[in-house]
C-alpha cells in the first residue's frame, strides 16, 4: 500500500510518502514562504526524487485539522485536486492523532496540543499500546487550565508536543503537578510521515472518503456565524423571557 | 490546428465556478455554484464562510463543468484559473485546486487576472470582437476604464477614487431597505420609479478626467433619506433607486464616451457585474449608437463571476505561450497587466 501525506494544518508544510511501513521521502519547510506557495513545489520535488508514479498511489492522506483554516484549505484543496485528477480517496486523518504517532513508545500520557490563541488549545490524550496508538481522549479544544486540571488528575506521565507546547511551555510547566516531557524539536511539529503512517491503519480499518466529500474539520465556526448564533440565541432568550 | 479546451476555475468572491472553453470563444460548460442564500443572511459576503463553501463544492463544480462539456481531464490542453484579486482565503482554494489538478494530469497552468476575465467575456459573446478596444469594467468591487491594446494587453485610463459602482449600488440597496445583492434589487425597483425625481450629484474629479468617486452620491442618497426622515417625509423607494441608478449611469456612460472620442475607438465593450444593469446597458447602447460606435456586451449570466470568462482570457495567455508554475499564489490586490 502506497500513501502521499500532505499536512499544512500548522507553520510546518509537509510533504511524505510512505510504502507499507516504510517512508520512502519526507519533506518538511517551515519558513516564512505561505504554503500555498511551498507546497505543490515540495510534492512536485519529492515525485521527481523517488520517481513516484502517482497512479500507482493507493490514497492521499491528510492531516485534516484543527489548524489554520487557510493551511487546512490549502492542503485541502490541493488533496481534492489530486483525488480528483487521479481518482484516488482521502483518509482525514485528525491532526492531533498524526501527532501522536510522534510519541510512540512513550509510556503515558501523549498529549499534543495546538495553539487556539487566548490561553486556550486543541488538545487530544493518546496512549501507545499493543503497538499502536490509541485514542484516549478525542481531541478537542479546551482552555489551559482545564487541560492542565486533567492531566493532572490522570496522575500519569506527560509528554507534551505540538506548537502549543511551545507558547504556552512556561504556564504547562509551573501548572503541571505529574512529571512531564516537552518532545524534542525535530519531533515537535506536525510531520506528514506521522500522518502517513497514521493513515496507513485507517485504510487497513476501511476508513476512507472520497475526495469530493472530504472537509477540514476546523472544530470551529467562523466568527461571523459565531456571532449570529449569539444573537439568535439573545433574541430567542429575549422573546421568552419577554 | 486542433482544438484548445482549457478547463477554468474561479472562485474569487461568493461563486464556486468551473468551465470548459474552446478555443477561447466556446463555452462547453459554464457552472456556477453560488452561495448568495448563506450571505444574504449576513447582509454581505463573508470571507470566511465563502472559503469553507468553496471547498465544500469545487470538486462537485469541477467534476459537472466536464461532464456539462462531454469531456474528461484527458480531452483539457490547460488549466485556467483566477488568481487575484478577490478574496484571499476564497481565492486560495480556487488556486490549489487547479495547481493540484495541473500537477497531477501534468497540463500547462494558467493563473488569470480576474478583470481580465470580466474583460474576455466579451471574447465569448461577440465572436468577431478583437482589439484594441476600450473596455468598462464594473463590478462590486472594481471601476474601471480600460484600453485593450492587444490580447493580454491593458492599459487603465480610469478607476474609482473610493467605492466601486457595485459597492455604492449594495450600500444604497441597504440603506433604502432592499437588502443584499443591492445591484439587481436597484435595476428592478428602478423600472417603478422616476430618475428625474431627485438631483443627486454627478461627480467629477480632479487630476483625471476619466477617474470615478462614488462615495460622495452614496452621502448625498443617505442625506437625502436623513432629511426626509427628519421632516417626516414618506421616501418613495423606487424614486430614490431610480434616480441613484441614473446618476451612476450617467457618470459612467459619460466618461466613457469622453474616451471613446479622444481616442478615436470604433469598438466599446462593458463587462462585470454591474453591466448586467439594465439601464446601464440601455444607456451605453444609445450612446454608442449615437457616435457610430460598436458597443458589446457579454449577456447577463456572463456579466457576474463565472468560469467561462476565465477559461477566455487563459486561452489567449496559453497560445501566447504564457505559463504559471507550481508556486503561483492568490494575490488579493493583484494589478491588472501585473504578472
Amino acid at each position: 500500500m502506497k500513501i502521499l501525506a500532505l499536512d499544512s494544518s500548522g507553520m510546518t508544510a509537509a510533504v511524505a510518502v510512505a510504502e507499507n511501513e516504510k517512508i520512502i521521502a519526507s519533506y518538511s519547510v517551515n519558513y516564512k514562504k505561505t504554503h500555498s506557495q511551498t507546497l505543490l513545489p515540495m510534492l512536485e520535488e519529492v515525485t521527481k526524487m523517488i520517481s513516484l508514479d502517482l497512479a500507482s498511489i493507493d490514497a492521499i492522506a491528510l492531516a485534516a485539522g484543527p489548524g489554520s483554516f487557510t493551511g487546512l484549505r490549502i492542503g485541502g484543496a490541493t488533496a481534492k485536486g489530486l483525488g480528483l485528477a487521479l481518482d484516488k480517496p482521502i483518509i482525514a486523518v485528525p491532526t492531533l492523532e498524526g501527532l501522536a504517532w510522534n510519541g510512540w513508545g512513550f509510556d503515558g500520557v501523549i498529549c499534543p496540543l495546538l495553539d487556539a490563541r487566548a490561553n486556550r488549545v486543541y488538545a487530544g490524550f493518546y496512549a501507545y499500546r499493543d503497538e499502536d496508538i490509541k485514542v484516549e481522549m478525542n481531541q478537542k479544544i479546551l482552555g489551559l487550565d482545564e487541560l492542565i486540571g486533567l492531566l493532572n488528575e490522570k496522575g500519569e506521565k506527560v509528554l507534551l508536543l505540538g506548537d502549543g507546547s511551545e507558547v504556552y511551555r512556561k504556564k504547562l510547566a509551573s501548572g503541571l503537578t505529574v512529571p512531564f516531557v516537552f518532545q524534542v524539536p525535530q519531533m515537535r511539529a506536525q510531520s506528514a510521515a506521522a500522518v502517513a503512517v497514521c493513515a496507513l491503519k485507517y485504510l487497513r480499518e476501511g476508513k476512507a472518503c472520497t475526495a469530493d466529500s472530504f472537509v477540514p474539520d476546523y472544530m470551529s465556526l467562523s466568527q461571523a456565524e459565531r456571532e449570529r448564533n449569539a444573537r439568535l440565541k439573545g433574541a430567542a432568550n429575549e422573546s421568552v423571557s419577554g | 490546428m486542433s482544438d484548445t479546451l482549457i478547463l477554468a476555475i474561479e472562485s474569487s468572491c461568493d461563486e464556486t465556478a468551473a468551465a470548459v472553453v474552446k478555443n477561447g470563444r466556446e463555452v462547453l460548460s459554464n457552472i456556477i455554484s453560488s452561495q448568495i442564500d448563506i450571505h444574504t443572511l449576513y447582509g454581505g459576503v463573508v470571507p470566511e464562510i465563502a472559503s469553507r463553501k468553496h471547498i465544500e463544492r469545487i470538486n462537485q463544480v469541477v467534476r459537472l463543468a466536464l461532464s456539462r462539456a462531454d469531456v474528461t481531464l484527458d480531452d483539457i490542453d490547460a488549466i485556467g484559473v483566477t488568481y487575484g484579486p478577490g478574496l484571499v482565503g476564497a481565492l486560495l482554494v480556487g488556486v490549489a485546486e487547479a495547481k493540484a489538478i495541473a500537477f497531477a494530469k501534468n497540463l500547462p497552468l494558467i493563473g488569470v487576472h480576474h478583470i481580465e476575465g470580466h474583460i474576455s467575456a466579451n471574447y465569448i459573446e461577440n465572436k468577431d470582437l478583437e482589439p484594441p478596444f476600450a473596455c468598462l469594467v464594473v463590478s462590486g468591487g472594481h471601476t474601471h476604464l480600460v484600453i485593450v491594446r492587444d490580447y493580454g494587453v491593458y492599459e487603465i485610463i480610469g478607476r474609482t477614487r473610493d467605492d466601486a459602482a457595485g459597492e455604492a449600488f449594495d450600500k444604497v440597496a441597504r440603506a433604502i431597505g432592499l437588502g443584499y445583492p443591492g445591484g439587481p434589487k436597484i435595476d428592478k425597483v428602478s423600472r417603478q420609479g422616476n430618475a428625474q425625481a431627485i438631483a443627486f450629484p454627478r461627480a467629477k474629479v480632479e487630476g483625471n478626467e476619466y477617474d470615478f468617486s462614488f462615495s460622495g452620491l452614496k452621502s448625498a442618497v443617505l442625506n437625502y433619506l436623513n432629511g426626509c426622515a427628519m421632516k417626516g417625509i414618506q421616501v418613495n423607494q423606487a424614486d430614490v433607486a431610480a434616480s441613484f441608478q441614473k446618476a451612476v449611469t450617467d457618470v459612467l456612460v459619460s466618461h466613457s464616451m469622453e474616451a471613446v472620442e479622444r481616442y478615436h475607438f470604433t469598438k466599446f465593450a462593458i463587462a462585470g457585474g454591474v453591466s448586467a444593469n439594465s439601464a446601464l446597458r440601455g444607456a451605453m447602447e444609445e450612446a454608442c449608437a449615437k457616435r457610430g460606435v460598436a458597443f458589446y456586451r457579454p449577456s447577463p449570466i456572463l456579466c457576474t463571476d463565472n468560469a467561462a470568462m476565465i477559461g477566455a482570457a487563459a486561452y489567449y495567455d496559453y497560445i501566447r505561450g504564457y505559463r504559471s508554475d507550481y508556486s503561483l499564489n492568490a494575490i488579493p490586490n493583484l494589478k491588472l497587466g501585473e504578472r
